[in-house]
């Protein structure tokens, strides 16, 4: 034991400090990629802007489902009501003769407005039960629908009033919208995750009762984020319908959404911000890869999803980082000792 | 008289809805996990039925000597293959889990045996009805699904309440660490329990089948009615099941007879009403978990 080197003593107080070396070069590489980004579609063919708006929706329900599962503690299997009404926000817009673009818009509110009652309801309900019950709401919203023939009722109906833009324009104006919501839903994330609200929402995660005993307000805390994810999916939906123009029921709120969901995060790693955001390109990589085998690909996604909850529960992100203090979007604070 | 006959179909109808339910129940009382592949695995075992009456060419009926023993077989190596892990790795793993098995086993079976819409062909029995007045006739395989609904909640409320294995389950289910204190190895209560559960989803399984149509995709729609049953009856009360799932076939009859569409949605809303006004369900016990 006598031979542990004692630690020198410090010169300098130590330092609070909020960035790692990672994050810093990420800070200063962010703008000019954002910025390739806006300019592809004068680069690139639409085709590749097309299949980026798809990933990019991945991408951003993708952080929306981490936000409330690895920072909220909520595993909602309904997040697909909240999809299906941003869609057809769109198509009531359209429909009223209001550019769809603005619909986005629409969709959030409408999302997060309808998302308080729910809330109201669901979080009567906890762990699978909650996850069950986002569902039962989400089909409510589903059988709800089917029954107005303004909107095409079981069949669903097109979106017409970008029907005058040239299809190039629009692709590229549906590209921008995408990458400007992904752009502010990982940036509103860490923002939020940073704030006084993140500290009470990492710490209502890790244990909500001893939360409530420091103070905090956790079922206020818990709202605002179903509200806020709710507004994320919402905005995810609405971008699936300006993107293919066509709004289908059965659609735009299949289950089939959460799964997405789930695999992106699970498998990228939960409860981190840059963990979806890979979970999400890898998703849309296998997915892409697949796509001939049918719904084979879901059978090995599904494997490997019980396989990262089993055994790797930091997903993909977590093993790249293992034993290593990498964080491109730093949340926490850290003690640094100047010698 | 439609509205009688609404309300007796509806009945026997949450017959099928209790069998689908008290699975789900037990899996949550013993082992505190919600399984969200409930409905695969009810759907799976409609599957194997199709399967064994195909190839022994027997009446489904018949079939469950084969289908029970094979879905508690599953039961048992699920729980300790997967669930048991599971339940190491905190609040979050056993969803993740359950719902990754639902997504692998619903497209598995839809690759294997296509979407195309199946029955169990039951015969005479499947037909005959029991005539009650005119205008109400009672099908016997409905009777006889709700008998032997009650069957298996009564069965199972004895097995729990006054033999050592439900004794051994009870104690698991309130305190784990204290009942492994106690001599009892937790691993193999609850692979039992989950065995037993997977018993009743492989009888709920034929009997939809007999009753109805299903395809591969079924699944996520009979774990939500279950669910249903579950919460309206009140968690953690077996009667209550079955009382959550006569309510739930009631409200989607009655539901249907208004309008076909309105079925399951009525049944949603009761659900939501029941949800708002009586959080913990018609039959309330003293304490929620």
């Amino acid at each position: 034991m006598t031979d542990v080197p004692t630690t020198p003593a410090p010169t300098t107080a130590p330092r609070v400090s909020r960035t790692t070396a990672a994050s810093r070069v990420a800070a200063v590489v962010a703008l000019p990629v954002v910025l390739l980004l806006a300019a592809l579609p004068y680069l690139a063919a639409p085709n590749v802007t097309r299949l980026l708006v798809d990933l990019f929706t991945l991408v951003l329900l993708a952080t929306m489902w981490n936000l409330l599962a690895g920072y909220g503690g909520m595993i909602s299997v309904g997040q697909q009501g909240f999809i299906g009404l941003g869609a057809y926000a769109v198509l009531v817009a359209d429909l009223f003769g209001v550019n769809p673009y603005l619909g986005l818009v629409l969709a959030m509110v409408a999302a997060a407005v309808l998302a308080l009652p729910t809330a109201l309801l669901v979080f009567r309900l906890h762990g699978g039960y909650f996850a069950i019950g986002t569902w039962v709401v989400a089909e409510v919203y589903r059988l709800v629908t089917v029954e107005f023939r303004a909107v095409g009722a079981g069949s669903g109906a097109s979106v017409t009033g970008l029907s005058a833009v040239p299809p190039v324009l629009r692709g590229a104006i549906t590209y921008w919208c995408a990458l400007a919501a992904v752009v502010v839903a990982i940036g509103g994330v860490y923002l939020l995750m940073r704030s006084r609200l993140g500290l009470a929402l990492t710490a209502i995660r890790d244990e909500p009762t001893a939360a409530a005993t420091l103070g905090v307000r956790v079922r206020s805390a818990k709202r605002i984020v179903f509200v806020v994810a709710a507004a994320g999916c919402g905005l995810a939906g609405a971008l699936i319908a300006v993107d293919s123009l066509r709004v289908q029921p059965d659609s735009v709120y299949s289950v089939q959404w959460s799964a997405f969901m789930i695999f992106m995060v699970v498998i990228g790693g939960l409860g981190t911000i840059e963990g979806p955001v890979l979970g999400a390109v890898v998703f849309f990589a296998i997915q892409q890869l697949l796509a001939p085998y049918g719904a084979w690909y879901l059978v090995v996604l599904g494997a490997v999803a019980i396989a990262a909850a089993l055994l790797a529960r930091r997903g993909l992100w977590g093993l790249v980082t293992l034993h290593r203090d990498v964080r491109l979007l730093p949340t926490g604070h850290r003690l640094r000792q100047d010698r | 008289m439609t509205w009688v006959n609404a309300i007796v179909q509806g009945l026997l109808l949450g017959g099928v809805y209790a069998l689908f339910a008290c699975g789900l129940s037990l899996v949550f009382g013993v082992l505190r996990i919600v399984n969200l592949a409930h409905g695969d695995l009810t759907v799976l075992a409609a599957f194997l039925a199709v399967v064994a009456t195909g190839t022994l060419g027997v009446n489904p009926l018949v079939s469950l000597v084969v289908v029970v023993p094979v879905m508690a077989l599953l039961g048992f190596v699920l729980q300790r293959a997967l669930l048991h892990r599971s339940l190491q790795g905190g609040e979050l793993a056993p969803l993740l889990v359950t719902f990754g098995l639902s997504i692998v086993l619903q497209n598995a079976l839809l690759q294997t045996f296509s979407a195309d819409t199946r029955s169990l062909p039951a015969g005479e029995f499947g037909t005959a009805s029991l005539q009650l007045g005119d205008g109400l006739a009672v099908g016997w395989l409905a009777l006889s699904t709700l008998v032997v609904a009650v069957a298996v909640l009564a069965g199972l409320q004895v097995v729990l309440a006054r033999t050592p294995i439900g004794r051994a389950m009870r104690a698991t289910s309130d305190d784990p660490e204290t009942a492994a204190l106690m001599g009892l190895d937790d691993r193999r209560v609850y692979a039992i329990a989950t065995a037993i559960a997977l018993a009743t989803v492989a009888l709920a399984g034929v009997f939809y089948g007999m009753r109805g149509t299903f395809t591969p995709t079924l699944g996520p729609q009979l774990l939500i009615f279950a669910f249903e049953a579950v919460i309206i009856g009140g968690l953690g009360s077996l009667w209550g099941t079955l009382l959550g799932g006569l309510v739930l076939g009631v409200a989607q009859a009655v539901g249907a007879q208004i309008q076909p569409s309105y079925g399951v949605l009525a049944g949603h809303l009761v659900f939501l009403v029941v949800l708002a006004a009586r959080p913990s369900g018609l039959l309330r016990r003293k304490e929620l978990r």
